[in-house]
């Protein structure tokens, strides 16, 4: 759907994004991670055509990506905003018609949006009588009114209560479901993991990481268990001297769960061998990490106190 | 191009439906209207009698002093103390200090008489002593009334024989046009600078911005606005119109047909009381001004304002767009607003020198410099003395100007109105011109 080749910007003497390259598939969620000041909102405008890049290329379906492109496109900045003075219904046509849907088409659009989100009663309110919730909902809806093929989100859960977050999420899931191509930033590593097919990590204008979450996750996991079991302690420690290290325990004496990591060359199954004997055991699961932990790993392995100008965050 | 109407639409729109567009429509024309109403009615308004009292001691004052509606003249010859002056029912005390040689007088009140009043008084007073100095010299008076001709003199231009030329005249509606033109310039240029601000600080430029082009932007605000203040002005007009002539018919009932008023060759007194100025009656008795205007090539000062006008606000609004995408709040617009503002000062005292010596090179130069020719050229075109050539090639570079500025602005706006929480400099303004779009 969308692939970006080398993409540099810099401003001035600050580079905000360091020859980044990555595919965004589609008909699926992207999440765009990295910590604060990292690059994001810049590649996310250099995908919306807001600015340019000063090097490489930004690819629609394999062409260069054109003014075409950007208008089957709906984008949420970060930066929620609209005209305060103005009603809500009014706004909201007006939004459309300037992505270029007829008058009427867009009245009929948004009503059925309105209805369906309980908000018919806010049509003639200014917005500056909405809360800051209430006017990011009708963000929401401007920003996908159109039928865009391609869906950026910056921040889209940001401001929001959680049965409106969950509001959200439901219906990223269903444009998902409908083949729309979803892109959003977040800070919130539990919504990557539970909707997010794939992701890029940008750290310091720098791609980090990119790739499948379940395979990144994978990648990451530290080949370290948690066995539940029943039995004396001392009796595991020492059944685990030879394959396996023994990380913590929890419980008491005889019943409890450790967290076992494989020792060198030894597998899951050579360390049951000698476990079982042992003590008896009820459960055995993978630890795999969690994407807040994959974060943190990899912002602060690869970053030694760095103060990142806030250029465009 | 269909996306720069609905911007146009969405900016007039709103603004015009705005409780503060109603309330400055109908206000503007009752303040113009009522102000110029209040003036003529203060000014017919019948002030209070002044009882004047001349003390003349060496009794030189000859004739006697013509008393008018509301002045009456008493002479004393003997010395009057400030304390009895202040028990007397006498309003003005006049002192002479030397009648003759150096004639001086010091003139006491109660309460300041108006304007009309002191000038009545010094008149009567001058007169008197005329006589009584002619008195003294031995002079006839009838002798002297027929040395004593003012000299009235008339200015002909040798290239357009037979007429009165009227230039400072024409000048001054010249002028008059110009000024008007710079004060709404800026009012509503100001007004696109807070629309540009109000879009950046609601954030909401960035979800436009990947619908529509910046310029479009820009430039749907800045005639949108436009279109507001062309409305504004329109109202004014007719709204004025009306109250005026409603106002004029119930005020001057029974007093003076205000058609009459109009036509009526001004005789001294009114003149005066209108002010000398305006009214200086032209050797045929026609009122100078009304003289000068059907003088005016119309068409051609009517299509100049016009073009100057349009020319002038695109320039300046496009500047003010400009400063309005790079500030993050009112405060810090200040620095960049001074050196928009200052060319519009120097604009507007240029065209009053030009009103009075339309030759000086200054004149000349401002009338092609695009941010001064607006105003400065069409005093001259009023005036008559801007050769056509001389008038296109102004335009044309004022053209070529409010295309280099609105690409200018475009530039900052385009990088001013998605850059936040930086103080931005002069520098950073001249690199935002050469970042890749």
């Amino acid at each position: 759907m969308l692939q970006l080749e080398g993409i540099v910007k810099r401003y001035g003497d600050h580079t905000a994004l360091d020859g980044v390259t990555m595919e965004v598939p589609p008909g699926k969620v992207f999440g765009l991670l990295g910590p604060n000041g990292a690059g994001k909102t810049t590649l996310i405008r250099i995908i919306t055509r807001i600015t340019g890049p000063d090097a490489g290329r930004v690819l629609m379906d394999g062409h260069p990506m054109g003014p075409d492109d950007v208008a089957r496109m709906g984008y949420l900045p970060e930066e929620r905003g609209l005209y305060k003075k103005m009603k809500v219904g009014e706004q909201a046509v007006y939004l459309a018609r300037l992505k270029g849907i007829p008058k009427d088409e867009a009245v009929k659009r948004i009503k059925e949006w309105f209805v369906r989100w309980e908000m018919e009663a806010w049509w003639n309110k200014k917005v500056e009588e909405l809360s800051k919730g209430m006017a990011q909902k009708v963000q929401f809806i401007t920003t996908v009114l159109h039928g865009p093929r391609l869906i950026i989100l910056d921040e889209p859960f940001s401001g929001f209560d959680p049965i409106n977050a969950e509001l959200i999420r439901t219906e990223i899931l269903r444009l998902r479901n409908e083949g729309v191509t979803v892109m959003l930033s977040t800070h919130s590593m539990a919504s990557v993991e539970e909707m997010c097919d794939n992701i890029g990590l940008i750290d310091k204008a720098r791609l980090m990481l990119h790739g499948n979450v379940k395979e990144i996750r994978r990648q990451y996991a530290t080949d370290t268990y948690r066995i539940e079991y029943s039995g004396s302690r001392v009796a595991l420690a020492n059944a685990l001297s030879f394959t396996g290290e023994l990380l913590d325990t929890q419980g008491n004496d005889d019943h409890g769960t450790a967290r076992v990591r494989m020792g060198k060359g030894s597998t899951l199954n050579d360390v049951l061998r000698q476990l079982i004997p042992a003590v008896s055991i009820h459960g055995v699961q993978e630890e795999i990490p969690r994407m807040h932990d994959i974060f943190i790993r990899v912002v602060s392995e690869k970053r030694p106190e760095t103060v990142t100008e806030g250029m465009t965050e | 191009m269909k996306k720069i109407l609905l911007i146009i639409k969405r900016e007039f729109i709103t603004r015009v439906r705005k409780p503060s567009f109603l309330i400055m429509t109908i206000l503007g024309p009752l303040l113009i209207a009522g102000g110029g109403m209040l003036a003529i009615y203060l000014g017919m308004q019948d002030s209070t009698d002044h009882h004047v009292l001349v003390i003349d001691r060496n009794q030189v004052i000859a004739s006697k002093l013509n008393n008018t509606d509301k002045i009456d003249f008493f002479v004393d010859h003997a010395a009057w103390s400030d304390s009895v002056f202040q028990e007397s029912p006498y309003t003005v005390m006049v002192r002479f200090t030397d009648e003759i040689t150096d004639p001086t007088a010091e003139i006491y009140y109660k309460d300041l008489p108006n304007m009309t009043v002191q000038r009545t008084i010094t008149n009567e007073l001058e007169k008197a002593m005329e006589l009584a100095k002619l008195q003294q010299e031995g002079v006839d008076e009838q002798a002297y009334r027929r040395v004593r001709k003012q000299l009235i003199t008339r200015w002909m231009d040798i290239d357009n024989t037979g007429v009165e030329s009227l230039e400072q005249e024409r000048a001054g509606i010249g002028f008059f046009f110009g000024y008007f033109m710079f004060i709404f310039i800026f009012l509503y240029g100001v007004q696109v600078m807070r629309g540009v601000m109000e879009e950046k600080q609601s954030r909401i430029v960035e979800v436009l911005i990947s619908s529509v082009k910046p310029f479009q932007l820009m430039m749907g605000k800045i005639v949108g606005i436009a279109l507001v203040g062309f409305t504004q002005f329109i109202l004014w007009i007719v709204i004025t119109t009306l109250l005026v002539s409603v106002g004029s018919a119930v005020l001057m009932k029974d007093r003076l047909d205000p058609k009459e008023l109009a036509e009526m060759p001004m005789t001294p007194q009114v003149q005066k009381q209108i002010g000398a100025e305006l009214a200086s009656v032209a050797t045929d008795g026609e009122p100078k001004l009304l003289k000068a205007f059907r003088m005016i090539d119309l068409p051609m000062t009517l299509g100049a304002f016009i073009l100057y006008f349009i020319g002038g606000y695109l320039l300046y609004s496009s500047l003010l767009a400009a400063v309005g995408a790079a500030v993050d709040s009112e405060a810090e617009t200040q620095q960049f607003m001074l050196p928009v503002t200052i060319p519009m000062v120097l604009a507007l005292i240029i065209a009053q020198i030009a009103v009075y010596n339309p030759t000086s090179p200054a004149v000349m130069w401002c009338s092609f410099i695009p941010f001064t020719s607006p105003v400065v050229m069409m005093v001259r075109v009023a005036m008559g003395n801007a050769p056509l050539w001389q008038l296109a090639l102004s335009i044309l570079l004022l053209v070529g100007m409010f295309i280099f500025t609105t690409w200018v602005a475009g530039r900052i706006y385009r990088t001013g109105i998605l850059m936040y929480g930086k103080k931005v400099t002069w520098k950073e303004m001249g690199k935002w011109l050469f970042y890749k779009g």
